[in-house]
């Protein structure tokens, strides 16, 4: 490789991580999400989570591109998933839809629930699990409750009785420098708002009323959920990736023969 | 085997045209790390056209049933999550090999004389190139697909008088509806393939027509030849020579793009962005709309153009000013050399200055202009967003490149070129 192209490839290297550093950190809303605590590979994880979803979202959500059958990638037998996991007259082909029709979900809800299929890719894992537990009461919004990662949203917190109720917490601070200080303190999920008179409010959720789960239990509970979201969002992951490291090996051989073939023949030339 | 050859060679001469297209063809032997693009160009436009058939089996060019024939592929088709990635990966990596393959003969002067139309052909691939990714990015039916392509065809409202009226025209309806999907399909998977295929050909009978050029810019077919060999003094066949090379960059070409394709499809939502992992809804735009990275020089620069007059058709004249400038770019250089390497420091420095330009606003097209926030009151631009007045400059940097060349290019102290090619 000459000079210039070495050139060129550091400073194209050094650039895109100028670009990608600080976009991960901080969302441009203020947001500081604390990243999801899941594996890909813990299949008892994907199988609670699998478990958790029909039985808690599959109510008012579809995954209308998800097959129950895709449900073996985790681990779980035909009759394992007949017998557990689907409730009506599906068949175990059948992709994971509702009783509730389109049209009745505009009707019934403010916003009609997504289809949650390949809802991971779109949100991301980070943001879907602190959407999950950043539910407050308000009593000022309709539902009664409010979200502060996805503000104002339709979804009442339909696992109260597991989460218990949350309360939003909000600290003034006079600088950005002091509240940005604190929410990195906060060691959890938080936001920065700016407010009027150039102060700076960091917010976050605590506890109010317990639920039937501690606050360990409720996150793992999240965590199993969004690492089957996650599952769901690309069922071929795990095999895309172990493709991946033989196809890689592979193409390493292949360059070693490719190269001496090249020395071979070049040797002639002067 | 040599039997069959001799009973095809007397009725379809293929022999001939073999050692006419590869196999006899006479190329410098100096040719370095940036001369692979172009066999890797063509080895993607292959494996774009063969997934892309594979693709067209399964998908759904159909407003309702689109976005859930692309899930049908990545979950039930076999290995079709497989094939959409390549194809997805492959579009920009396409991209990434055109430019690259661009600036190499940026930097080593092959558009110029005498291998103009073969830069022109270039040019006009790359334009097709951008059409054939701007129709394809509809075809998934995603949000991002859905308002992309309804920025990029409002671009042609902003003209003047015919501007509504042609915007129409293009979409078949008054929004990007069933009827632009499935015109943009047809234009994607049918008519610009013939139009690629055919300028990809007129590019390299131009290119053999005047041999290729080399990094120290010597014209190879006017050394002496060699007794022996009969050939110029540095040149070489084609075959095998540069077929086994070339097959190194093969090789190479495909660990890193079955790194990304088997890794990070995504790319980190630049190849596959995450607003297009939700259904097109016409209802609801989205926050923000950025075109896929290979666009993002033209439309920061689209961005950077203030309205004036009432219209805002600058910004579009500005872009596409930028794209089509390429194809003048023989008749701008006055330097005594082709290469960088014999150039003086002038030259270089608006080389230099023309890259960071392009690649700033590159990453400046991917964010929203208030990324860097505003000036503040003692900075003479006054609640300007940052960003904007950036991307205004670097638009003035991009563009002096091309237009003061004439004046930086004569004007340059340029090293004497050699007669024969040196090795690396």
């Amino acid at each position: 490789m000459s000079k210039l192209a070495r050139i060129l490839l550091v400073s194209l290297s050094l650039g895109l991580s100028l670009c990608a550093g600080p976009a991960f950190s901080q969302g441009e809303d203020g947001l500081r999400l604390v990243p999801a605590p899941i594996n890909r590979l813990d299949q008892e994880s994907l199988q609670r989570g699998a478990r958790d979803f029909v039985n808690y979202c599959l109510n008012c959500h579809t995954a209308k591109y998800m097959r129950y059958n895709r449900l073996e990638g985790i681990g779980l037998t035909p009759a394992q998933i007949t017998d557990n996991l689907m409730f009506a007259s599906q068949k175990i082909g059948d992709t994971m839809t509702v009783a509730m029709t389109a049209k009745d979900a505009a009707k019934w809800f403010p916003a009609p629930p997504p289809d949650l299929s390949v809802e991971a890719r779109f949100r991301g894992r980070d943001w879907l699990y602190n959407y999950l537990l950043a539910f407050y009461r308000d009593d000022t919004s309709e539902s009664g409750w409010n979200n502060l990662v996805f503000p104002n949203v339709s979804m009442p917190n339909v696992l109260w009785q597991l989460s218990g109720t949350n309360k939003l917490v909000e600290t003034e601070y006079d600088e950005h420098e002091k509240a940005a200080g604190a929410a990195i303190a906060a060691k959890g999920l938080s936001m920065l708002e700016a407010k009027p008179g150039g102060k700076y409010a960091m917010l976050t959720v605590a506890p109010d009323v317990p639920g039937t789960m501690t606050r360990a239990q409720y996150e793992a509970f999240v965590g199993d959920l969004v690492n089957y979201l996650d599952y769901m969002a690309e069922p071929v992951k795990n095999e895309r990736i172990h493709l991946g490291i033989i196809v890689l090996l592979f193409l390493g051989v292949l360059y070693v023969f490719a190269y001496a073939l090249k020395r071979e023949y070049w040797k002639d030339l002067h | 085997m040599s039997k069959l050859m001799t009973w095809i060679d007397d009725r379809f001469p293929l022999t001939p045209l073999w050692e006419l297209a590869w196999g006899k063809y006479i190329a410098p032997k100096n040719f370095n790390f940036w001369y692979y693009f172009g066999s890797l160009a063509a080895l993607v436009l292959v494996m774009q056209i063969g997934t892309g058939i594979w693709l067209t089996m399964d998908y759904k060019p159909d407003a309702t049933l689109a976005f859930g024939s692309v899930e049908y592929i990545m979950r039930d088709v076999q290995w079709g999550w497989l094939i959409r990635y390549m194809h997805s990966t492959g579009a920009s990596m396409f991209f990434v090999v055109v430019y690259l393959h661009m600036f190499r003969g940026l930097i080593y002067g092959s558009y110029r004389k005498p291998r103009e139309l073969t830069w022109i052909f270039g040019c006009l691939i790359y334009l097709a190139l951008m059409a054939e990714a701007f129709f394809g990015y509809l075809l998934p039916w995603g949000q991002m697909s859905y308002w992309g392509a309804q920025v990029i065809v409002n671009l042609f409202s902003a003209i003047p008088v015919i501007g509504g009226d042609l915007s129409t025209w293009i979409r078949g309806d008054y929004t990007i509806s069933d009827v632009t999907l499935n015109r943009f399909f047809a234009f994607h998977v049918a008519a610009l393939p013939l139009v690629l295929i055919a300028l990809v050909a007129a590019h390299l009978i131009a290119l053999h027509e005047t041999g290729s050029n080399n990094p120290d810019g010597v014209e190879i077919k006017k050394q002496p030849k060699d007794p022996k060999t009969g050939l110029p003094l540095d040149g070489i066949y084609s075959h095998p020579y540069y077929t086994v090379k070339d097959i190194v960059g093969v090789v190479a070409f495909l660990a890193v793009f079955s790194a990304i394709v088997f890794f990070t499809p995504d790319m980190g939502g630049y190849f596959l962005e995450s607003n297009n992992f939700i259904p097109a809804n016409p209802l609801k735009t989205p926050p923000e709309i950025a075109p896929v990275w290979y666009f993002t020089p033209y439309y920061a620069m689209l961005r950077a153009v203030p309205s004036f007059l009432q219209t805002q058709v600058w910004g579009v004249i500005v872009m596409g000013a930028s794209v089509l400038i390429f194809f003048v770019l023989p008749w701008l250089d006055r330097g005594a050399v082709k290469s960088i390497r014999y150039r003086g420091t002038l030259y270089k420095s608006f080389l230099a200055a023309f890259i960071v330009a392009f690649l700033i606003l590159g990453y400046l097209g991917t964010v929203p202009v208030t990324v860097w926030g505003q000036f503040g009151d003692a900075a003479p631009f006054y609640g300007a967003d940052r960003a904007t007045v950036l991307s205004r400059f670097l638009t003035l940097v991009y563009f002096a490149f091309f237009l003061l060349m004439p004046w930086y290019t004569s004007r340059d102290k340029t090293k004497p070129q050699p007669d024969r090619v040196r090795w690396k």
